[in-house]
């Protein structure tokens, strides 16, 4: 492997029924920031069927070339058509960093196609970015310049590493959702774009589609909401979930939950905050009923204001909230509502 | 059949997470489980079993203590358990342990291979896709549900808004969902085999077709440059109040930001 043949800053553009993720869009901000560090260009793989008119919208939230690997075979997400596709791009095109979502498609794709590569893949990333390795000169040994620096949650969000991939290319790292900025959209940019296919030949790991069952209800994703009530298992029953709704409604904002809610089958899994979750940063988090799990922290921490009701003052919730409020939230929260209402009826 | 299940031992990171004074990761006090992604994994090869006959073995790479977790697993009614362990695999990444682990199966039989999908201490799901990357076979990951047809397997996939019922045929790789099946306790019986059973230790040279480039610290392609227990923001204003006083308090507050 010549490290120096590998140029340019690539993206998985994750699709699914021919849609776009939100995380392709924010990927494609990331790279845009390596890309400026490293004077390079930022380049948008996106594989399906029927998926050639995604490369405009991948060139408005900043992609300056789009590879599309486009072919029957690939109408719905299988590990091994796609990872065929990403892994021959990868050897045609040689980039230089390769970043996939951390999503139940890219944690699946990004590991058989690093191993095929033969390079190493830095799971979960909450922060990229480009520096040396090692980090401070070490005598008798080679500091590498324009190093991809991949910062993760480790120990469910009690310890952060740092990690790099110097000798080997591409440097392939997966990147939680909801964490990266995506750039303000430039309406009617082009890409180049490349038609790439490497011929796809049926074998036993082409695995059969059955039947694809879709989940019902709540389309509403709660990684797109500025302000989250989300209720624990304090809340004793999901008939009680009612409180948590008036309250997000009063503020015009959304329901989302924590692991022991889902567990218990009050709430769908779409609407889980934390390590197995979602990641959200909203504008106000409003925890009830959670008690603050490290592996829920780890899923919510970063919204701007965190606020928190719970009866047990002892709740390690209340060391990650900016206003806690020891009581029964079964009172505060209508209450809570109520004052809402008339304050946003005052401001008018 | 025959069936493989992965398993690693883990920090309980869950429930029993124990900080010193300083905020710190206290890592010594927090108890040592089988991780449980594995567990359930493992059960699922073990209703497997019950249904249709099977014989799982369990295979684990670590520490010499890591011995603990594959009592365990025989003690719950695993037939055969495996222990790769030798100085030179330590510090290895996903793609060392992975080529490792690797390996190790190809000394076996296998018609169908469960891994967890992650384990809490690492949390990166990468090494059940990589270990299939090496057999050559087919993976499926966040596997909620298996039957067995046959020589297939029919599973459902999960993702996030939508479930894929697959077939595919075995030998192949799935990853279980901690949902797949809710682990059994181990039976007397089953821990007075497990003490008299013996379990099987790998070191390197027990492991062919394995490139000393692939294995351990130095055959791993990614390096830690820096890590640190995470410095959480500290607490903010807690207040103890009635209902409506606590109320007034946190709207006082949200009025002075301008949050609302």
């Amino acid at each position: 492997m010549n490290i120096q043949d590998y140029k340019g800053v690539y993206i998985f553009a994750e699709q699914v029924d021919g849609k776009l993720s939100g995380i392709a869009f924010e990927l494609l901000g990331k790279a845009n920031v390596l890309a400026k560090d490293l004077g390079t260009d930022v380049t948008a793989v996106v594989i399906g069927y029927e998926i050639k008119d995604l490369a405009d919208q991948l060139a408005e939230y900043g992609a300056d070339k789009v590879i599309v690997i486009d072919d029957p075979e690939l109408k719905d997400y299988r590990t091994e058509p796609y990872a065929h596709a990403l892994a021959s791009a990868i050897n045609e095109f040689k980039p230089e960093i390769m970043l996939v979502g951390a999503t139940p498609i890219g944690r699946d794709l990004g590991p058989r196609v690093s191993a095929r590569v033969a390079t190493g893949l830095t799971a979960d990333c909450t922060q990229l970015d480009i520096g040396d390795f090692p980090l401070n000169p070490i005598p008798g040994k080679e500091q590498k310049h324009n190093q991809l620096l991949m910062t993760r949650p480790a120990f469910g969000g009690n310890t952060i590493a740092t990690i790099a991939c110097p000798d080997n290319r591409p440097q392939m790292a997966t990147v939680r959702p909801g964490v990266m900025q995506r750039q303000e959209k430039v309406e009617g940019a082009k890409a180049e774009v490349i038609e790439y296919n490497p011929g796809f030949t049926p074998n036993d790991k082409y695995v059969e589609i059955l039947d694809i069952v879709k989940s019902v209800g709540e389309a509403v994703d709660i990684m797109d909401a500025k302000i989250l009530v989300s209720g624990g298992r304090g809340l004793g029953g999901p008939e009680n979930f009612q409180i948590l709704r008036d309250l997000a409604d009063a503020l015009g904002g959304e329901v989302a939950c924590s692991r022991a809610v889902v567990d218990a089958g009050w709430m769908p899994k779409d609407m889980q905050v934390g390590q197995t979750g979602k990641t959200v940063r909203p504008q106000i988090y409003v925890a009830c009923g959670i008690s603050g799990a490290i592996q829920h922290l780890a899923g919510m921490e970063e919204s701007d204001l965190i606020i928190a009701i719970n009866k047990d003052e002892t709740a390690p919730i209340f060391d990650a909230a900016d206003y806690g409020l020891v009581g029964d939230l079964f009172k505060i929260v209508p209450e809570l509502t109520e004052a809402i209402k008339e304050y946003k009826a005052a401001k008018k | 059949m025959k069936i493989v299940v992965c398993i690693k031992q883990v920090p309980d990171t869950k429930g029993g997470v124990q900080f010193n004074p300083d905020g710190t990761l206290n890592r010594a006090a927090m108890l040592a489980i089988m991780n449980p992604d594995d567990k359930a994994g493992l059960e699922a090869a073990l209703q497997l079993k019950d249904q249709y006959g099977a014989e799982v073995t369990v295979i684990t790479m670590g520490l010499p203590k890591a011995t603990d977790v594959l009592m365990e697993a025989l003690a719950m009614g695993a037939d055969k358990a495996i222990l790769i362990t030798d100085r030179v695999l330590g510090g290895a990444d996903t793609w060392a342990t992975s080529s490792t682990i690797a390996a190790g199966i190809r000394n076996l039989d296998y018609d169908l291979i469960i891994t967890g999908r992650q384990a809490i201490d690492g949390d990166t799901a990468q090494v059940g896709p990589q270990i299939s990357e090496h057999l050559d076979i087919p993976v499926i990951s966040y596997v909620q549900d298996i039957k067995i047809d046959g020589d297939y397997v029919i599973v459902q996939r999960q993702y996030d808004d939508r479930y894929h019922v697959l077939k595919a045929k075995m030998p192949c790789l799935i990853t279980a969902l901690g949902e797949l099946a809710e682990p059994r306790y181990m039976t007397p019986a089953g821990i007075v085999d497990a003490v008299n059973a013996e379990i099987t230790v790998w070191g390197r040279a027990d492991l062919k077709d394995l490139d000393d480039a692939n294995i351990g610290l130095a055959g791993s392609p990614t390096k830690i440059a820096k890590a640190s227990d995470k410095v959480r923001k500290g607490a903010g204003e807690k207040v103890e109040l009635d209902p409506k006083e606590a109320v007034a308090y946190l709207m006082g507050k949200l009025d002075e930001k301008h949050a609302i």
